[in-house]
Parts: C-alpha cells; sequence; structure tokens
C-alpha cells in the first residue's frame, strides 16, 4: 500500500512548526511517530499534502519534574517512557500503560504526545491522563494555552486542538507517595487495541479511600472519566458491595460500538470487569 | 512530486539518493538498495517481517517514510553476518535450532532478536517471547524461534548452551 503524495517539511522547532502548520492550512498534518497516521495514510484514508514532521525539535523530548508536575514533551516515546526513572518511581502507572500499547517495534517509535492528540478512542493514553488529571501544552502560532485532558475529548478523532495547534508537553500533577495504581486492559492479542479498559489511581488512609480517579478506554466514542464511580469509591474501604456499586456506575456511563472484539453489551460489562481487577491491583499497591 | 536527497548509513555504507517523499522506507530498501532480505508481510505494521535496526532501535520499515530516516544508521539482516561472511550467532542459532520453516518471517526475527539481544543479553524465556511480541510467524509456533535466540544468547555471553527440557 502506497500513500497519497505529500511534500514533507523536517522544522527545528516548535516556533517554526506551528508556522508551517499555520501557512499550509488545511492540507497540513504533524507527523509524530506515525503509527497511526501512516496505516490510514496507506488506505488513504488520509491524505495530507503537507506532513511537518515533528522528529526534529529536540525541545519536545524527554522527562522532567516542574514543581510538584511532571512534564512530558510530547515526542517522548513509549519505549522512553519505560526506560524513564523519573516515571518509575513517581508515576509507575505510566510505564505500565505504555508496556501494553502496540509491540516492542511500535513502542520505540510511538509517541505520548500522537497518542494523546490524535483523538484516537482505541488509544490508552488518553484515559489514563483524564484519570491523573493531566493537562495538555498546545501551541499554535499566536501562542501556547494550557487544555486539561478531561476537557480535550469531543469524539472520536476530535480534540480541542484547533487546525495548526499541535501539543508540545503533557504536564502531571505528581500524586501523593503511596498511591496505588493500575491499569487494566483487556485485549485479544499483543498489539491489540482494548476491548475495554481502566486506569485507576488512589490513595488509602488507614485503609479508607481518601481519593480515587479512574479513567476507561474505549469503550465510548472518547475517553471517559468516571468521576462518580471514584466519588462511590472515597470514604469506602474498598469493600466488594462498593465496588460493585462503582463498577456500575462506570459501566452506566459506557456507550461502545459492537465491533470484532465483541457486542457493546459485553465490551460494557468488560469496562466494570477491568475497573474491578484495577481496583483490586491499585489496592495491593497502596501504601 | 518533487524528490527529496537523503542520505543515510545502511550496514556500515552510507547510501545517498533521491525519494519521493511518500516511499516507505522498507520499499526504499528492497526497491532502490536491492536489499530485499526485510519482508514486506501484512503492510500493516503487526506483523514484523519488515523490522531494521534503526539508531538502535527496532521499526518496522513498513510503518515509517524513507525521508524520516534521513542521518540515521540502518542495519538490515543483511549486514548481520561478519564481514568474512561468517554467521552471526543468531543465524546460527536459527539454523542449528530449526528456528524457521518458510523462512518468511526470520529477516524480522533475527533482526528483531539482534535488538533484544544488545539490550538485553541473557534474557529469560519470558522476556525472549515478549521481545518478539511484534514479530508473527505463522509456521513454527514459536518454540524453536526461542531456542534460536536461547542459542544465540548462550554462543554470545560465552555460556554452554543448554536445551530446556520439553
Amino acid at each position: 500500500m502506497i500513500p497519497g503524495a505529500f511534500a514533507y517539511h523536517r522544522p527545528k522547532s516548535v516556533s517554526e512548526a506551528v508556522g508551517l502548520l499555520a501557512d499550509l492550512g488545511e492540507d497540513a498534518r504533524a507527523l509524530a511517530g506515525g503509527h497511526s497516521l501512516i496505516p490510514m495514510m496507506k488506505l488513504r484514508l488520509a491524505t495530507p499534502e503537507h506532513l511537518v514532521d515533528l522528529a526534529g525539535i529536540g525541545a519536545l523530548k524527554g522527562v522532567r519534574a516542574d514543581g510538584g508536575d511532571i512534564v512530558i514533551g510530547s515526542m517522548t516515546t513509549q519505549h522512553e517512557l519505560i526506560a524513564a526513572q523519573l516515571l518509575t518511581s513517581k508515576l509507575p502507572i505510566i510505564g505500565e500503560t505504555s508496556l501494553v500499547i502496540g509491540d516492542p517495534q511500535v513502542r520505540y517509535v510511538g509517541t505520548l504526545g500522537g497518542n494523546v492528540a490524535n483523538g484516537d478512542p482505541g488509544n490508552d493514553m488518553p484515559a489514563v491522563m483524564m484519570c491523573l488529571g493531566a493537562t495538555y501544552h498546545v501551541v499554535g502560532k499566536n501562542g501556547e494555552r494550557r487544555v486539561a485532558a478531561r476537557e480535550f475529548y469531543q469524539g472520536a478523532y476530535f480534540t480541542a486542538l484547533e487546525a495548526g495547534e499541535i501539543v508540545t508537553a503533557i504536564r502531571i500533577p505528581v500524586p501523593p507517595a503511596g498511591h496505588g495504581y493500575a491499569y487494566e486492559k483487556l485485549k485479544r492479542k499483543i498489539g491489540d487495541y482494548a476491548t475495554a479498559a481502566a486506569a485507576v489511581v488512589l490513595t488509602l488512609d488507614k485503609g479508607v479511600v481518601a481519593s480515587c480517579s479512574i479513567g476507561l478506554t474505549n469503550v465510548a466514542e472518547t475517553p471517559l472519566w468516571a468521576e462518580e464511580a471514584g466519588k462511590l469509591l472515597v470514604g469506602s474501604k474498598l469493600d466488594a458491595a462498593t465496588i460493585k456499586l462503582a463498577a456500575a456506575a462506570a459501566e452506566a456511563i459506557t456507550a461502545p460500538a459492537s465491533d470484532n472484539r465483541g457486542p457493546a453489551a459485553y465490551r460494557t460489562k468488560m469496562a466494570g470487569v477491568m475497573l474491578t481487577r484495577a481496583l483490586a491491583r491499585a489496592k495491593s499497591r497502596a501504601a | 512530486m518533487a524528490k527529496t536527497q537523503i542520505a543515510m548509513k545502511v550496514n556500515g555504507k552510507t547510501v545517498e539518493a533521491l525519494v519521493e517523499p511518500r516511499t516507505l522506507l522498507i520499499h526504499f530498501l528492497r526497491e532502490q538498495l536491492n536489499l530485499t532480505g526485510a519482508h514486506i508481510g501484512c503492510d500493516t505494521s503487526h506483523c514484523g517481517a519488515c523490522t531494521v535496526e534503526l539508531d538502535g532501535k527496532s521499526v518496522k520499515s513498513c510503518t515509517m517514510f524513507a525521508v524520516q530516516a534521513q542521518g540515521s544508521d540502518i542495519l538490515t539482516i543483511e549486514g548481520i553476518a561478519g564481514a568474512d561472511g561468517a554467521l552471526h550467532a543468531l543465524q546460527e542459532g536459527f539454523r542449528e535450532m530449526h528456528g524457521l520453516q518458510c523462512g518468511y518471517c526470520t529477516p524480522g526475527m533475527i533482526t528483531r532478536a539482534y535488538r533484544l539481544l544488545q539490550d538485553n543479553p541473557k534474557p529469560t524465556e519470558d522476556e525472549i517471547r515478549n521481545g518478539i511480541a511484534g514479530n508473527l510467524c505463522r509456521c513454527t509456533g514459536y518454540q524453536n524461534i526461542v531456542k534460536a535466540i536461547q542459542y544465540a544468547a548462550a554462543k554470545l555471553s560465552g555460556t554452554p548452551f543448554q536445551e530446556a527440557a520439553e
């Protein structure tokens, strides 16, 4: 399969990149790792006339601490996320999620920015970012604005990104030390999108849930933040009855499509099952 | 569409060429450089038959444009053997352990395993299986591929290879 013809641009800076995207208009697309865009181009489902490759912009790489936040450059690959010491110690859910994305070759190339900005409901990081309360640094020709992950996703492949804007960084508030976390993903095979998946970050105070945030992947047109389900668990000891209520509340906000991964009712049920498993694992890890 | 000049190192040699930006790396390697070792399998970044090494990473060359590889250092299956033609331990392992039947996935398997052993010279069986999770084989059932990689890991680290009991 051969993509349609396009002109290739490789800017050296963010300002050059957003300048190009603004000048070239709607026929231009930003290229990150390309593992969503290039397959779409090979199928001619995407036919950009210009590709603006962000790989030459060193400023978009890396993981750093900034006050109580961790800031991750959008072109940081999943492979690099898995290896990043700062994430292993402060935000281990990122590495756990990265490891269930694609396969080793895909993770060498696929980026966090591409994963969160593409708007594909099958991508794993968006629900994790909603769970963590992350903020995206969005840069366009007129400067930078910040958009909460929880407000970013509007529909399948529709996001708060305006034409000509790119995500340059992902800012994540570091959860308290000793927090429990888990990303549970049901998939048919390595490299598959989730049938359903759940991200959990919680804190315990003497065995009682002090805070709990939940994200759900691929069970609606957008990733979901299951706010109600999280609230139900706060104040509980994660007893079976409360978990059942939370799973039901999470299932209630899903609206998956029936596809090769299963009928809609099954995928909804699996969202509850993934949440139940994620809660158990998060609890076992919480101090 | 205007062609773009690119330069990169492939199997130790500098190559320069004019390519259309839409030329996929696998097509560039196979059709312009005549390096037909890396195969096109699924053409959808699932099967790993097109795996090559790029700047110390295993990548699927069907899901990358040749222009993206500008300035990089690429190793394909053709560059794995020694300059004198001596087989690499992985190639020897695939031969000795019957790690292939039809052979279609083998170049991708070996190039991927090459990076795996560079990063993790003594992998466990689980680490090998996870390491080649992006490479599909429809013949062997993987058992002998895992053994072939274990054989190579042992040989490269100078320890005797002990075939696990079935």
